[in-house]
């Protein structure tokens, strides 16, 4: 089975998808995200074209409160 | 919100000299209303992980501190190197729509969170090169600090004690020489417990106070939060008005020496 790490977590990945795809599957798409791949940062306006395939590394990261 | 005496970073004015975190309070509401009572203009997040296919729908910070309101200072806490500190601010970056101002902090160790000098300095390095308006914790080590002005940083911070400890400002002369030889804004960013260890770093000449704890852990925060307003506004006065000369083991009256109904007193004494 492909697998791709979601934040620190490995998830099945059944086909490569788009970042966007993958961002509708997890319920976050109209969320303000930011994506990482392997370590580079996905410009939101590449989200449609990147595609996330077997053993990526992705960090999806969020503002919380901090000091 | 024009001033003044503004603080000035990378270009822009800000009319407050009080920066405040946004973490530890009991909830959005709260995190709203100690940031409202300060006054604060520019406010710090951190950057995390999503919980994925958690609450999805839950409110976030950004719904009850919206970016057009506010600047946005995304941090790097928790980042122990370099690299993940970079890495973190070119996601805030993203996320941010291509914000540029970002306070930097590598930390050496999770019983001090004492910065990490030599992480920093790479960071800065890599971070002002790719065009990032950088606000520096540092040590209050003064080398250090010029060090990471000449390597361009927007403004440097130094802790004023151990973040998170409230141990209020326990250096104030090596704040000093900072201060003196530093031609960006020196702002106080860790230690400060309660209002007059911030009127103590403006009276010193600092530029500017960025404090989390010392609000959201008070008893009432969003009443501290106004006192901490009014503390880094009477400290900064009274820095621009300058203070008397300290003369020690000498008196000196208020009131005039002459016509006192008995003189015989003071002649007595004297």
């Amino acid at each position: 089975m492909n697998t791709v790490n979601f934040n620190g977590q490995d998830w099945p990945l059944p086909e490569p998808v788009t970042v966007r795809t993958m961002l509708e599957r997890i319920g976050l798409a109209d969320k303000r995200v930011a994506v990482e791949r392997n370590g580079q940062v996905v410009p939101k306006s590449r989200h449609t074209e990147v595609v996330v395939s077997d053993g990526d590394r992705i960090e999806i990261i969020v503002a919380v409160g901090g000091g | 919100m024009e001033s003044n005496d503004p603080l000035i970073i990378a270009g822009k004015h800000y009319a407050s000299r009080l920066l405040v975190g946004t973490g530890k309070y009991k909830d959005f509401e709260e995190t709203r209303a100690a940031v409202d009572a300060s006054g604060a203009q520019i406010v710090t997040v951190a950057i995390r992980r999503t919980n994925i296919g958690q609450n999805a729908g839950e409110p976030s910070l950004l719904d009850y501190l919206p970016p057009a309101e506010f600047t946005y200072l995304p941090n790097t806490a928790g980042c122990y190197t370099a690299d993940d500190a970079v890495r973190t601010l070119r996601l805030a970056r993203e996320l941010l729509d291509g914000h540029s101002l970002v306070k930097l902090e590598v930390l050496g160790d999770p019983q001090t969170l004492f910065p990490d000098m030599p992480e920093t300095l790479k960071a800065a390095e890599i971070l002002v090169r790719e065009g990032f308006d950088v606000m520096v914790y540092c040590s209050d080590d003064p080398i250090q600090a010029r060090r990471l002005e000449e390597i361009g940083c927007v403004a440097v911070m130094p802790l004023a004690s151990i973040i998170g400890s409230g141990m209020g400002i326990l250096n104030p002369w090596n704040l000093r020489l900072i201060i003196d030889q530093a031609r960006v804004p020196v702002l106080v960013d860790a230690g400060v417990g309660t209002a007059s260890d911030a009127a103590i770093a403006m009276e010193l000449g600092c530029d500017a106070v960025l404090m989390n704890s010392a609000i959201s852990h008070a008893r009432n925060p969003v009443l501290m939060a106004s006192a901490m307003k009014k503390a880094v506004q009477a400290g900064r006065e009274a820095f621009l008005a300058g203070r008397m000369p300290r003369k020690l083991y000498s008196a000196e009256p208020s009131s005039p020496q002459t016509g006192i109904i008995a003189p015989a007193a003071i002649a007595k004494a004297a």
